[in-house]
């Protein structure tokens, strides 16, 4: 029997939602950040490869997607800091029997924007976009991805054939951006009904043909709510900036030791200043020299610079997985990331230094942070 | 109407009321697992996406026993379910629970 340890959450508190292999997990800490009390595991037993915090319209809701390899995956949720959870009778994410399509794994929660507090999206393996406009209790596969004329050359990377990154446009209301491993990042102008590939200027090292208009392995796209058409992207090899909401794109990995990595994140108040962790290579999915460094830059990609303080320099046969980075909004900003072996990191200014906050989790593939409103208690 | 007897899995009890063996009336004779199966879901509909994907197959990480053999053997959903045979839906040993 599997003993959940549960947390009490107050205002002001930072939040962490740890998604492992075996289930998920909430750290807690003060807004000092200086020690973390960790809850869980929640859905013991399930991988949970998506999290995410919905605090729109008064919530404070977790939604998780919990995947058991026999059973399927559902969306789950919780109001309640992870003391209770839904529990759906029927499957809440499905494809369409005519799709001859049948869902494996979620891999992406995102809620959708302020102005529309019903709307929720999900991106799915294999790959596909989903959204809800009733809070999460029904979901509908956009057809325009769903009958792509792509998606028959789309073809599965390592982790599946998923679409994994979902950006919604905070000004433009039906622009929306997607990455699909390996399909490249797809937008639509239209809130869904049509997509365009938007891959010009990326690289497919995998490809006889090195920038094909579809079928790059993008592994996370971030931008800033105040720039949305400033994009940055993290590919299988290759770091990039787009300054016209993706119609084109230029290499930015000036000064990384490998332009190989997973995750990325960007700060909440600086648009040019964009966190990620170089691994070694694709076969080698390790930091380069075993040294474990976040790469930062501050000028939209220019320039990085190595940030190391408190992290292991030695041994570090870490491998951090698309998700599992996060930055809070708080000043200075925390920033978050946890490994395969289950450590997770993390620096309270800006990424300047960093210590090991918990270990011994399991094989960790997503963290987000959360600043609990201060006008929130424990439900 | 053939009556079988299902053997419900630990992970599936709480969408039976807690039940692990569970005697359904399929309404025809000599039915077919599917057949056997749909009665099942009308009871209790929360198994059927637990065990079938939404193209109606059986997840390939569970298997369905009718008496010892697995389906996977004897035809699928189209296996044969004889009057009073035992159902056992079993997670396969690609996971593993003790309590299952």
């Amino acid at each position: 029997m599997v003993t959940t340890r549960a947390i009490t959450v107050k205002g002001g508190d930072v939040v962490l939602l740890v998604g492992t292999l075996k289930g998920a997990f909430l750290l807690r800490a003060p807004a000092t950040r200086a020690t973390w009390e960790v809850g869980g595991p929640y859905l013991a037993g399930r991988a949970v490869y998506a999290l995410a915090h919905d605090g729109r319209a008064g919530r404070a809701r977790i939604w998780a997607s919990a995947a058991s390899m026999h059973w399927g995956a559902v969306l789950v949720s919780t109001d309640d800091w992870g003391r209770t959870w839904t529990d759906p009778q029927e499957a809440n994410v499905k494809f369409p029997v005519e799709s001859g399509l049948a869902l494996k794994q979620i891999w992406q929660i995102t809620p959708g924007r302020a102005a529309e507090p019903d709307t929720l999206y999900c991106g799915v393996e294999p790959a596909a976009l989903f959204r809800s406009t009733d809070g999460g209790r029904t979901w509908n596969a956009l057809s325009g991805l769903l009958d792509h004329p792509h998606r028959p050359r789309w073809t599965p990377g390592g982790g599946g054939l998923c679409l994994h990154t979902i950006v919604l446009d905070p000004v433009r209301a039906s622009r929306i951006w997607v990455g699909v491993s390996t399909g490249g990042v797809y937008r639509t102008d239209d809130g869904g009904r049509t997509w365009k590939a938007r891959n010009v200027g990326i690289r497919a090292e995998f490809l006889p043909e090195k920038y094909p208009e579809f079928g790059q392995c993008v592994h996370k796209v971030v931008h800033h709510a105040e720039r949305p058409a400033t994009l940055f992207l993290q590919n299988h090899w290759g770091l990039y900036r787009s300054d016209d909401a993706g119609d084109s794109w230029q290499d930015v990995a000036h000064g990384v030791p490998s332009d190989f990595g997973f995750p990325m994140a960007i700060h909440p108040r600086e648009p040019d200043t964009v966190y990620v962790l170089p691994l070694e290579s694709d076969t080698f999915r390790c930091p380069p020299g075993a040294k474990l460094r976040v790469y930062r830059t501050r000028n939209g990609g220019r320039s990085w610079q190595p940030q190391s303080r408190g992290l292991p320099q030695q041994g570090a046969y870490e491998t951090i997985l698309r998700d599992a980075m996060a930055t809070d909004t708080l000043d200075p900003v925390g920033v978050y990331f946890a490994t395969r072996n289950g450590k997770l990191f993390a620096s309270r200014d800006g990424g300047s230094s960093w210590r090991l906050a918990v270990e011994g989790l399991p094989p960790v593939v997503c963290v987000r942070a959360v600043v609990v409103d201060r006008a929130s208690r424990q439900r | 109407m053939t009556r079988v007897t299902f053997l419900i899995p630990a992970a599936l009890q709480p969408l039976t009321e807690g039940r692990s063996r569970l005697h359904v009336d399929v309404p025809r004779g000599a039915p077919s697992l599917g057949e056997a199966l749909d009665a099942l879901w009308a009871l209790y509909p929360g198994v059927r996406d637990r065990v079938l994907t939404e193209q109606g197959d059986v997840r390939p990480h569970v298997n369905v026993f009718v008496g010892t053999e697995s389906s996977r053997w004897s035809g699928g959903l189209a296996t044969p379910v004889p009057d009073g045979a035992e159902i056992s839906i079993l997670p396969a040993v690609s996971g593993g629970r003790r309590d299952t």
